[in-house]
């Protein structure tokens, strides 16, 4: 099963859309609770993380009967030190977005925890894709 | 029709109901079809949270409840009053007058259910403190809101504090205290006022207990008018009778903000009306909010003031508590009153019946156990959502066009239920017009059909 959805540059005020879609849909799979909770956490963050600091993007979500797929692709600007971006605390969020409540440097390191494959590709200047996966069987 | 898993007081009068679908439309867990031209439950997904008994324009929605005279089966007839039922009354009414006339009309003891909230946020506080792991803790005062937690949000049941309502713990200690009188247990019956539907189902089918606290339960309404009748004709009453079960704290405990203010939490919040907290529980569910203590919430929009069975406006009652209250800690700061009641000598008893089983989750939301099965339906249904017009226009006797996909999916209804499908069949020549006719029969009733043809 197949879904896409769009992440729009900045808008925080629609963030969570997918990841309520996805809850729904594995409510009615009866998917463990612990397990839904982490990739819905995982997709939030991603999101979040997406309209902050990306031109914009898709989600797409690929479900079947052993797992949930979530790749976020954007367009750009691109992560230039994953490593980095992969510590806890670190982050290159803006006064504006930390405003907001967002931007804690948790992004990626909380994705990382409650996903059972985590892959980063990504370029500067060309964009990130994050793809994330969580078995329902293990 | 799916399975009863609730004892439900919400009951729709078939020979009233015409069908109208407001109930259905506002159902805030679309809990209701039209099937023969009446609206329908399905218990394993109504809540009791009342929204269908307030918008029904014709008051076939109604709330079932036990025979007044069953009192009459017991020798001490106690009544459980919530401050919410005193707050019904115009100002010039006194608190001691109602507790005066409730004897008048039958009763041998009257106890305001609010005083044992003292116990109850005592507990509370007590298990927020210890259970810091299992943060944000909700209240599960409201009936409707557990119910809610259950069939809607099941990853948050283990959320929900297990301790029992006030009106378990005072239903509890006047028990006791009449024993202790020498009074045969046998011979004493407990009847509770209610202010909603939920109240009533809970306390015929407690969530995690097998036994109810209460012999009996009355609507407010129905009491409300039997008190104003008895005042309005006889302005004489008993003054010896003293209101004074509850404090000042307590007093405003079933209004919104009751709980909250009386615990001890950095961070909580007290949310009412259903909806409201249905969009609140969906982010708390996707830890969305941070360090979240402690969350107060009711389905009625100004909590037990708003409940389907309160007579009168629902901000004018919470004034009149609110009054009430100012009143009495006028009082307590002046020492004309103790904020210490009876019940406390009982506290530990109290305190030691205080917890109820694990509460589990009942999810209307799982399509199937297997997850192969719920799978196939879950395509099903999103294919047949792409065909249907997305106009939930209601004529198919379900709330939306995806309610109609998952019916469909599930073998509860057909696609050509949807009228828009009716009229592709029949330009492709696979449906005639009795046909669609004897569809429309089944979803809106023979006499409806017939009456609208011979109208015309």
């Amino acid at each position: 099963m197949h879904n896409e959805f769009k992440v729009v540059e900045g808008d925080f005020a629609n963030a969570g859309k997918a990841s309520s879609d996805i809850k729904k849909t594995l409510k009615q799979l009866n998917i463990d609770n612990q397990k839904i909770k982490k990739i819905v956490v995982a997709v939030y963050e991603a999101e979040v993380n997406a309209i902050a600091h990306a031109y914009g993007g898709t989600i797409f979500v690929d479900l079947d009967q052993e797992k949930i797929a979530v790749v976020i692709k954007d367009v750009g600007p691109g992560i230039p030190d994953l490593d980095k971006a992969m510590t806890k605390g670190f982050s290159t969020a803006s006064a504006k977005v930390r405003e907001m409540g967002f931007g804690a440097g948790m992004g990626l390191p909380n994705i990382k925890n409650n996903v059972d494959v985590l892959e980063i590709k990504t370029e500067v200047g060309v964009g990130t894709e994050i793809k994330m996966v969580v078995n329902f069987l293990s | 029709m799916s399975e009863n898993f609730f004892y439900h007081a919400l009951k729709i009068d078939h020979k009233i109901c015409y069908g109208c679908t407001l109930c259905m439309r506002n159902c805030p867990t679309e809990a209701i079809r039209v099937r023969n031209g009446k609206a329908t439950i399905y218990g394993n997904k109504c809540v009791d949270c009342g929204e269908c008994y307030k918008v029904c324009p014709c008051g076939a929605v109604y709330v079932a409840q036990d025979d007044f005279d069953n009192i009459y089966n017991f020798k001490y007839r106690v009544v459980l009053m919530p401050s919410v039922f005193l707050g019904q009354f115009p100002e010039d009414i006194r608190a001691s007058q109602v507790y005066s006339v409730i004897k008048e009309i039958g009763f041998t003891h009257v106890i305001e259910v609010e005083a044992s909230t003292m116990t109850h946020t005592k507990l509370t506080n007590q298990y927020i403190y210890e259970h810091q792991d299992k943060k944000p803790l909700i209240s599960t005062f409201c009936p409707a809101v557990v119910r809610l937690i259950q069939v809607k949000f099941p990853s948050l049941v283990d959320n929900l504090i297990p301790i029992k309502a006030p009106v378990d713990f005072t239903s509890i200690y006047i028990r006791k205290k009449l024993i202790d009188e020498g009074i045969d247990p046998k011979d004493i019956g407990v009847f509770y006022i209610t202010p909603c539907a939920a109240k009533i189902a809970a306390t015929k089918s407690p969530v995690g207990e097998d036994k109810s606290t209460v012999d009996g339960v009355l609507n407010m309404d129905t009491m409300y008018n039997m008190v104003l009748k008895q005042i309005k004709q006889h302005k004489e009453y008993d003054k010896s009778v003293s209101a004074n079960d509850a404090s000042s704290d307590s007093i405003l405990f079933a209004l919104t903000n009751g709980e909250k203010r009386l615990t001890d939490c950095k961070k909580s919040f007290a949310i009412d009306e259903i909806h409201n907290v249905m969009d609140f529980l969906e982010k708390v569910e996707n830890d969305e909010i941070d360090d979240l203590d402690f969350l107060e919430l009711r389905a009625c929009d100004e909590s037990c003031a708003g409940g389907i069975l309160t007579c009168g406006n629902r901000f004018l009652i919470n004034d009149r508590m609110t009054q009430r209250a100012r009143k009495l800690a006028d009082r307590e700061r002046n020492g004309e009153t103790s904020r210490r009641k009876e019940i406390y000598s009982e506290e530990k008893f109290l305190i030691d019946n205080s917890s109820v089983a694990k509460i589990m989750p009942r999810s209307m939301m799982v399509l199937d156990e297997d997850i192969s099965i719920a799978f196939e339906k879950l395509t099903k249904i999103k294919e047949i959502e792409a065909m249907l017009p997305q106009t939930d226009c209601n004529v198919c006797g379900a709330p939306s066009c995806h309610a109609l996909a998952e019916d469909i999916a599930c073998d509860e209804a057909k696609m050509s239920d949807c009228v828009f499908m009716q009229r592709n069949l029949e330009m492709r020549n696979s449906l005639n017009v009795e046909e669609s006719v004897e569809i429309m029969k089944k979803i809106w009733g023979e006499e409806k059909i017939k009456d609208y043809v011979l109208k015309k």
